[in-house]
């Protein structure tokens, strides 16, 4: 299912403990589109440096640094994933950490201990209870011009005894 | 129908304050000056927001989807507990300084939420300063100021869940770092130099809720 190379290897092998060393040329991991609708799931002993493309959902346990493109399917990065990379995907749904930036042509989902340092872009963002979250959310809000509530006399706030104007 | 009843179809009663909510310290707390805020969003076109506590989701949800606002997540918070477990917390107004990338006048409003209260006097006038830099004219500044000392509260920083335009749930989590002594109300107004106060209320749970503007 995945052509293997020398930028897809296990971590506790030599090169998989010096990651630096790795060139830096673009690595393309095509995934079979005839398999589509399955899932392919890479495990937490593999590092993958370079360019990830594929057609179909992803699940990555390992470490990804570079790009991931899956444009029409779910990427799923597991509590072990360690992800360095800009992503692009229909869906995101986060367990491990990301460092990067994340665009997600329909949801961005970071689950409890979850982490993402990275710019959001995606219609909708779910962001748990306990997850980390540094970055900016921008869910592409077009055309629906922001509620005039300051015409709506009955949004303005009527004021309660409670609170007291502060006298200084 | 207010702004944020869309929010929530559950709406507390106006006079239900510090509410339990089981066996979760979450307690539900009227607030004046997020209604002004929100309506301050509401009047730009894709308003670009910085919030300096902690990520706090349904907050992300409500703003970026309802409201269409660009959000930038920056837990000054965070930063605040990373110095003070690593003893460092004479770099913390450098690190202050450095975190705030923003252009000028490219924000549209900040919710700085109760992040002063933790900071030391250097960190909190170079936080201030770079606040009022990067906020736009006409835009707003929410910050909510303890008003009992340190010594009376536990050591804890507080997530600000918005509930409705006059309602916050509070969710305390725990830190190692206890809120600073009280700011009179007139320093805080310096720590902002070229903002005005627009709205200032004192509340109930000893806390003053302070909404700024740019001229």
């Amino acid at each position: 299912m995945w052509k293997r190379d020398e930028a897809v290897r296990p971590a506790s092998g030599q090169s998989a403990g010096a990651p630096s060393s790795t060139s830096t040329a673009s690595t393309h991991v095509e995934m079979n589109p005839s398999l589509e609708k399955s899932t392919v799931n890479i495990g937490k002993s593999v590092v993958i440096k370079g360019e990830l493309t594929g057609s179909e959902d992803l699940t990555i346990d390992g470490q990804v640094e570079g790009t991931i493109q899956l444009r029409e399917h779910v990427l799923t990065i597991g509590a072990n994933g360690r992800i360095k990379a800009q992503v692009f995907a229909k869906s995101v749904v986060v367990l491990g950490e990301v460092n990067g930036d994340i665009t997600a042509s329909e949801k961005v989902d970071i689950r409890d201990n979850g982490s993402v340092d990275g710019d959001i872009v995606s219609p909708r963002v779910a962001i748990a209870e306990g997850a980390h979250f540094r970055g900016s959310v921008d869910m592409q809000r077009k055309g629906a011009a922001a509620s005039p509530v300051a015409a709506k006399p009955a949004a303005v706030p009527t004021p309660a005894p409670a609170p007291q104007k502060v006298g200084a | 129908m207010g702004l944020l009843d869309r929010l929530t179809s559950k709406r507390p009663e106006p006079e239900t304050h510090q509410r339990s909510a089981g066996a979760a310290e979450q307690s539900l707390f009227a607030t004046k000056a997020l209604g002004t805020f929100l309506r301050v969003l509401t009047l730009r076109e894709a308003p670009v927001l910085l919030d300096l506590g902690p990520v706090v989701g349904p907050n992300v949800g409500f703003f970026g989807e309802h409201l269409g606002c660009k959000i930038f997540v920056d837990d000054v918070c965070a930063e605040i507990e990373r110095h003070v477990r690593a003893n460092t917390l004479a770099d913390l107004p450098e690190a202050i300084g450095a975190r705030c990338s923003h252009a000028d006048a490219s924000v549209d409003g900040i919710l700085a939420w109760d992040v002063f209260d933790y900071l030391d006097k250097a960190s909190a006038h170079v936080l201030g300063r770079e606040l009022t830099r990067i906020l736009r004219p006409d835009g707003a500044l929410l910050g909510f100021f303890g008003n009992v000392p340190p010594k009376e509260q536990p050591s804890t920083y507080t997530k600000y869940v918005i509930v409705d335009e006059s309602t916050l749930r509070h969710r305390p989590y725990p830190g190692a770092r206890e809120r600073q002594p009280v700011l009179a109300t007139r320093d805080i107004i310096r720590l902002f130099d070229g903002l005005r106060v627009s709205d200032s209320f004192f509340m109930k749970n000893n806390v003053r809720e302070i909404l700024f503007r740019k001229t």
